[in-house]
């Protein structure tokens, strides 16, 4: 290569480099806004309530959860347009595909699918009224490690 | 020769680069804002000054439905509130307890549209909104 056409080669990359820059400086940003779903989940949802693994439910089920946000079991738990959909492809992403989860539960809610009944069988209506439990959708109360996914049964601490 | 040239061409390259750059970078930037600017922005808003015993007497009544304000933030908002139906704690809504509070604009709006419809059934008015951000920044250590 002649010393004039390094030249001209470089002169090209001249008006390249700056976008090629450009580029690489927004790159990490523009991924972490629309590839970061568990991110978003986690700040969004997690605000409210514990992050229940997205496993737990079936894609139609999550579908329809993320569609109706406005009236989210009693609250209005809406969310600008971008972040529900990022925060809906993520957990349709991760929904559940166990045969024991594929079934959609009654109104979407983890707490009555049959699964869930059948683990928590042994326990009698009084322990669910308990203050410190009040709600099985409180996972965390009985399963410290809930938020990481952790339900193993020995790990069980159920409050007085 | 040829070590001039590359380094003046790069040189001028990375300068634009990095002015690209830094321009997407304040475009992009969350505006850090504070209670005391919000409230001023909805007290313009709404034409009246923002009264810290009006945004107390909103913030604890409940407006024909279930719940009001101070059911999950409790009455003094200088303390943990937790939330109605999950149980979640949630942290002091008065900003000298909690600095993190009104330190991002959309942030506040994304909250009070979704409690207001929930509190009150419809969005607050500027006024409400001014009026709520005085009653909390009311709380002094």
């Amino acid at each position: 290569m002649s010393n004039q056409s390094v030249k001209r080669t470089l002169l090209r990359s001249k008006f390249l480099a700056p976008f090629l820059l450009f580029a690489l400086c927004i790159a990490p940003g523009t991924q972490a806004a629309t590839v970061d779903g568990a991110a978003a989940y986690q700040q969004e949802c997690a605000a409210c309530h514990m992050a229940y693994p997205p496993g737990m439910l079936p894609v139609a089920s999550w579908k329809r959860l993320m569609g109706g946000l406005h009236q989210h079991f009693g609250a209005d738990a809406s969310l600008d347009a971008a972040t529900a959909a990022e925060i809906a492809n993520w957990l349709q992403a991760h929904a559940g595909t166990y045969k024991r989860v594929s079934e959609e539960p009654p109104h979407d809610r983890i707490t009555q699918s049959k699964w869930f009944v059948r683990q928590h069988h042994e326990l009698s209506a009084a322990v669910w009224q308990r203050a410190s439990v009040g709600s099985a959708s409180r996972c965390d109360v009985c399963h410290a490690g809930a938020a990481k996914g952790h339900f193993n049964e020995d790990d069980v601490r159920i409050p007085k | 020769m040829l070590i001039v040239v590359v380094s003046r061409v790069f040189r001028k390259a990375a300068a634009i680069g990095i002015m690209l750059c830094s321009v997407w970078g304040a475009g992009v930037a969350v505006a850090a804002t504070s209670a005391n600017e919000q409230m001023a922005a909805y007290a313009a808003q709404s034409g009246q000054d923002p009264q810290a015993i009006r945004g107390q007497a909103f913030f604890t009544s409940k407006h024909g439905k279930d719940w009001s304000c101070s059911n999950c933030h409790t009455a003094t908002p200088t303390s943990q509130g937790k939330h109605a139906s999950t149980g979640k704690a949630i942290a002091p809504m008065a900003p000298a307890f909690n600095p993190e509070r009104f330190a991002d604009a959309a942030k506040t709006e994304k909250w009070l549209r979704r409690n207001c419809n929930d509190v009150v059934g419809r969005e607050c008015s500027a006024g409400e909104k001014a009026d709520v951000i005085a009653f909390l920044l009311s709380f002094k250590r």
